[in-house]
């Protein structure tokens, strides 16, 4: 079933029409090329503007596995929700993506905060969700032991998880490639002429495509208004999150939560699977869709915030700094849509819960891409797929002694904060869609991702990383070379 | 990720005496126990060469003044003489975290069950024979320190590809010979932002300016001088970094003068230099009590930490002195280690010690009566003048005062003060307390 996997950077397109063209490899589109990928009998073709996958809002979010408990009940978004919930769960396992199954609490700081808990129970009971508790605060703080003063009790939901959003991503444009989707990088959608079929004009020239799927996130509208809709308007809210030191992790258990209240969201503290922990977002309505910078007012009103909730976070380092933009539609719903005369299917307006849901959204944009007419012909299960870990829950491959007996370039340790091995860095750069750039690799591995941020390893890796480059452009001209002979 | 956690790990091997990290102290410390007959001593290091910083400072600077030596042929030195002692140095073996101590067959000194003797510590490691378990009858961290990074700094911007270290630039160019950009800003205005505008200018790339928060550079005159004036390399006092430019690539960073006057430079490369901290996450992985000042792990002037048989030393303790004052802390260490192999009795916590603004840490920061150290090392808020006086009290009684010499009160000089008062501390009173006068 593992083909020659088609991955591209440069060049022109395959002239000969691809029976699906979706736009815009993040959590959503990966996740709907590997459901089409099911079907053997479809031609696919993954088109992204960056040089990978993942790389807008599905590599700067709050890495968060949502059990749905707050979404309007009735929604899309959370019959989505709640059902790519229950299959990203059981994917991840399968794949061996870290999930830990840690719980959340949304802890009360004001009356008026306390007096909200029983109703977003309510609300989640009525969504289908009633596992939430209410805890008073002693309880609360038998729980988080290092939780700052003044917390008046919380609501636990016992589902809420956390989740590695690169492996997620990569996961599954992986299988998509192996199993014969065309994945094609640096390719910008600049115009969509109609005809028998899409005529896509991109920054790589032409492709021609049968059915097309609108998965581009922040630009979603963009692509929306030059198939000739103007339904609605992407306004990208910035969310900036500081990421803390390793050392960090033991002062909190659960994902902390804030209670929505009429004054507006306050900001999280969560534990990452990659053992860090997270403090944000902040919220920031913007126009400009590049605006992925941290701004200063941003990070102080964070860490005053954070201090509130865990006053010993404030002590330790700051690891990392990131702002991701989440594609608002002034809609509390997902903007999914299809157009079946004009064989066109719009994934727009997904915003933070499209990590938990990008299964479910797969599913449900397949079957309506069916009712544009399109033949799914015969389906299959994809070959099985292992990640590898990233996450502290599970084994890294520093810890398994079997793994390093085998080949001891698991047990070299180049990146010294996060232990990553030479062979984990050797194999990411030689798979399927190996990294472009050195924060491709971090995503992969999480070289360089650790409190030095480069002082000790950098440069070590960038040798390996520009070693790997090199050969891969000789491979390349080789190639060429051959087939000009 | 304790060993307590995991399947039943590899059988324990025994050492006498096990060095974490083969930089100078280290190096320094192993050399002087190996040739002492302190038995089996074992340095184990992260990195595939031994050597820590020096390996990459290619100026020079180390050795004596008798014997000047650039850093990697200092490192050279360091490493050749400790193996010649006999220490083994085994690199690419990374010390992961403290094992379990106390198994009742490991009472490792002759003699040791009839004593109250506290279990031998044991460290666990890998490398690519796979992992290890260690116990050893004497452990001294020498993990050293390295510079905070543009995250910790919390500098606010996008996230381009241009942002180094000094440790991260000078092993690109001098370890690996890679391509730094064309244009570096240098942040930082000590003796390592100047050596980073070396690196950057013997990588082939200009630097546009050294860009600093205080009112004028830690380096001699003369040095700072040369690189103005015959460099033409601006140096921006006064100012901040306050956010990076430019997406992929960094394209410029934006400062801000203390008067509120902003700018943005062009560049393609920015270095943050200096702001180092202890490589502190074995120590507080084995719960070594750290001092607030340093945040390294707290010792007393013989460098015992409050872990028993365990020892530090070297910039782990202070970031950061020069290589030698780490190579000779390295052999203090060794000597107190030999002391605890022949029986000598881990002492006690000792009275703090601890300093007021604007100094901001000393170290060693424990006083016990049987550990005078050679001298005290003192790190002072680099924006206030020199103190003419430094005073050591204790309970309000004074122990002490001291002028330093006048070359100590330039601000790139390191700051010291001498041990003359150690029999005057009370062991039972209150903290020590240093102040300038």
């Amino acid at each position: 079933m593992t083909g020659t996997v088609t991955v591209t950077a440069h060049g022109p397109l395959p002239a000969e029409p691809y029976d699906v063209a979706i736009v815009g490899a993040g959590v959503v589109g990966c996740a709907i090329a590997r459901e089409l990928a099911r079907h053997p009998d479809l031609r696919i073709a993954l088109l992204e503007a960056q040089d990978d996958v993942g790389q807008g809002t599905s590599k700067a979010n709050t890495a968060i596995l949502h059990t749905g408990f707050d979404a309007v009940p009735g929604t899309l978004e959370a019959r989505l929700v709640r059902e790519g919930y229950e299959r990203l769960g059981a994917y991840a396992a399968e794949t061996g993506i870290p999930v830990e199954r840690v719980g959340a609490l949304l802890v009360a700081w004001d009356e008026e905060q306390r007096a909200a808990l029983p109703r977003l129970a309510d609300k989640a009971r009525r969504g289908g969700y009633d596992a939430t508790r209410l805890l008073p605060a002693d309880e609360v703080y038998a729980r988080e032991p290092h939780l700052g003063p003044g917390a008046l009790g919380a609501l636990h939901v016992p589902g809420e998880s956390i989740i590695c959003p690169w492996t997620t991503t990569l996961a599954y444009a992986t299988q998509a490639v192996r199993a014969g989707v065309d994945l094609h990088l640096n390719t910008t959608v600049e115009e969509v002429g109609r005809g028998e079929v899409h005529q896509l004009r991109t920054s790589r020239g032409p492709l021609r495509a049968r059915r097309l799927v609108n998965a581009a996130g922040l630009h979603a509208d963009t692509l929306d208004r030059l198939l000739g809709h103007e339904e609605f308007t992407v306004t990208p809210r910035r969310g900036q999150l500081l990421v803390h030191d390793k050392l960090a992790r033991p002062l909190v258990r659960h994902i902390l939560l804030p209670v929505p209240t009429a004054l507006g969201k306050g900001v999280l503290v969560a534990p990452t699977v990659h053992g860090n922990v997270l403090l944000g977002p902040t919220a920031e309505d913007l126009d400009d869709k590049r605006a992925t910078g941290s701004t200063a007012a941003g990070l102080a009103a964070l860490r005053e915030q954070g201090r509130r909730i865990l006053p010993a976070l404030l002590d330790e380092e700051v690891t990392a700094v990131y702002a991701g933009l989440r594609a608002a539609t002034g809609r509390e719903d997902y903007r999914i849509a299809a157009h079946p005369e004009q064989g066109y299917v719009t994934v727009g307006g997904i915003r933070s819960t499209g990590l938990t849901a990008s299964l479910a959204i797969a599913a449900h944009v397949t079957g309506l891409l069916a009712d544009t007419g399109l033949d799914l012909g015969p389906v299959r299960d994809l070959a099985p797929l292992t990640m590898p870990n990233l996450g502290e829950a599970f084994p890294r491959p520093y810890q398994r002694p079997e793994l390093i007996a085998a080949d001891p370039e698991y047990g070299t340790l180049v990146c010294h904060c996060e232990r990553v091995s030479r062979g984990e860095i050797r194999d990411a750069l030689a798979s399927p869609i190996p990294p472009r750039s050195l924060d491709g690799l971090r995503r992969r591995t999480r070289a360089r991702a650790g409190r030095c941020q480069g002082f000790y390893c950098g440069a070590a890796v960038r040798e390996l990383f520009e070693r790997a480059q090199g050969e891969a452009a000789q491979g390349e001209a080789t190639r060429s070379e051959e087939a000009r002979s | 990720m304790t060993a307590e956690r995991g399947a039943p790990g590899p059988p324990v091997r025994r050492v006498d005496v096990l060095v974490v990290g083969a930089g100078p102290a280290g190096l320094a410390a192993a050399a002087r126990l190996a040739a002492s007959g302190a038995g089996r001593v074992e340095v184990l290091e992260r990195e595939q060469e031994a050597g820590g910083v020096p390996r990459h400072c290619a100026h020079g600077g180390f050795g004596t003044r008798a014997h000047p030596l650039t850093g990697p042929a200092y490192a050279r030195l360091l490493t050749k003489a400790a193996e010649r002692s006999g220490a083994v140095i085994r690199t690419g073996v990374t010390v992961l975290d403290w094992g379990v101590t106390g198994v009742p067959e490991s009472v490792a000194a002759p003699g040791a069950a009839d004593r109250d003797v506290p279990p031998c510590p044991v460290l666990t490691a890998v490398g690519p024979g796979g992992p290890e378990t260690v116990e050893a009858r004497a452990v001294v961290l020498a993990t050293g320190a390295r510079e905070r990074p543009r995250t910790a700094r919390l500098v606010p911007g996008t996230r381009p590809a241009g942002v180094y270290t000094t440790g991260e630039l000078q092993q690109s160019v001098h370890l690996f010979g890679q391509r730094v950009g064309t244009r570096a800003v240098v942040v930082g205005a000590e003796g390592v932002s100047y050596a980073a505008a070396d690196t950057v200018r013997a990588a082939g790339a200009e630097v546009v300016a050294l860009v600093t928060e205080q009112p004028r550079a830690h380096v001699p005159a003369f040095r700072a001088q040369s690189v103005r004036l015959r460099r033409r390399v601006p140096l921006l006092t006064d100012t901040t970094v306050t956010e990076l430019l430019g997406h992929g690539r960094l394209s410029g960073v934006r400062v801000r003068h203390r008067d509120g006057r902003t700018t943005v430079l062009a560049c393609d490369t920015v270095v943050f230099t200096g702001d180092f901290v202890p490589e502190h996450e074995l120590a507080r992985r084995g719960a070594l009590v750290p001092d607030p000042g340093t945040r390294g792990p707290a010792v007393d002037g013989a460098l015992h930490t409050s872990r028993p048989g365990v020892f530090a030393a070297g910039n782990v303790l202070h970031a950061v002195e020069p290589a030698g004052t780490a190579a000779r802390e390295g052999a203090r260490a060794a000597r107190a280690v030999l002391d605890l192999l022949a029986g000598g009795a881990w002492p006690g916590p000792g009275v703090p010690l601890t300093v007021e603004a604007p100094l901001r840490w000393i170290a060693p920061n424990r006083v016990t009566p049987a550990a005078r150290p050679e001298r005290y090392v003192l790190r002072d808020d680099a924006l206030s003048p020199r103190p003419a006086v430094l005073r050591v009290h204790q309970d309000g009684r004074l122990l002490h005062r001291e002028r330093p010499w006048p070359g100590a009160l330039l601000p790139h000089r390191p700051l010291t003060l001498t041990a003359r008062w150690h029999d005057r501390v009370d062991p039972g009173g209150g903290e020590v307390r240093v102040s300038r006068g």
